[in-house]
């Protein structure tokens, strides 16, 4: 039987659209207000779920507290009142746009040793929201 | 294919204890959710139907009958109840999310597809809204 697991966590965290490589009038045109200079911020929902056998010693795809404490470490720890840009490595290079945040945080959890990470979801507010799964070739 | 959802809620208590293990591997494994006296949720149950809307209806099915299922089948068993010691289905197992998600799957999958009309796609229960566990039975 198939199941997933979802937990939710939040950060605070500040960003802003723009690519170098374009004029100011260019980002301007496709990232609208979000190309501010001084950057902005949200309160985002991050939905990590992952999947696995149910073991039946514990009932348990995974034990929240391993999972709780992966994301700590990987996202939280570094995610958590920033400014992304300038304070996440992965955003020097890619603009971190909520698709692009859900790509990197996936990236940095796949490695979880104790299931399968099957989704990432982001709430960037309440309106907007995205989801990243990944190809299974 | 159109997927309907229905959502209800209970309220029910259970702790998480393994008879196998040492005392202090079931607090180890499962921290404050070990504790012998229990504690509660209130759970949030959302049901969702796949098929084709029946030409004469516009209907997938009629969720009336779901609500009918829903009443019977959980909240009369569930609502309101020690999970451990109160639900059958669940006696001798770890009432987890997981746990429970998969009971009430195995609960509603005869209940909906034997009607001839739909087919039980998604049980999605929410333990609290920050976390929740689907079961999808074995898949599409």
């Amino acid at each position: 039987m198939k199941v997933v697991l979802h937990r939710r966590y939040r950060f605070s965290a500040s960003h802003r659209l723009h690519q170098a490589g374009w004029s100011e009038e260019e980002n301007r045109r496709v990232y609208g207000k979000c190309a501010n200079p001084y950057g902005h911020g949200h309160n985002y929902v991050l939905d990590v779920a992952v999947s696995g056998p149910v073991d039946p010693a514990t009932g348990m795809i995974t034990n929240l507290a391993d999972l709780d404490t992966f994301v700590e470490r990987e996202i939280l720890a570094e995610f958590d009142h920033v400014y992304l840009n300038e304070q996440v490595a992965a955003f020097r290079s890619a603009v971190p746009t909520s698709e692009n945040i859900c790509q990197v945080v996936f990236e940095r959890l796949r490695a979880y040793p104790h299931a399968q990470v099957e989704s990432i979801g982001m709430e960037e507010t309440g309106a907007n929201s995205f989801e990243y799964l990944p190809d299974r070739t | 294919m159109v997927y309907v959802t229905r959502k209800i809620e209970f309220s029910a208590s259970h702790l998480y204890h393994n008879p196998e293990l040492s005392p202090e591997e079931n607090r180890r494994i499962f921290g404050k959710c070990n504790n012998p006296h229990g504690h509660g949720h209130n759970y949030v149950l959302e049901v969702t139907v796949a098929g084709e809307p029946d030409p004469r209806t516009g209907m997938v099915l009629d969720l009336k009958e779901l609500k009918d299922i829903l009443q019977r089948e959980i909240l009369e068993r569930m609502d309101h109840r020690f999970l451990n010691y109160e639900v059958p289905e669940l006696a001798g197992k770890i009432p987890t999310t997981e746990t429970i998600a998969m009971t009430i799957w195995n609960l509603l999958e005869p209940r909906i597809n034997d009607r001839g009309q739909g087919r039980l796609y998604r049980v999605r229960l929410y333990e609290t809204p920050d976390l929740y566990v689907d079961c999808l039975g074995n898949g599409p």
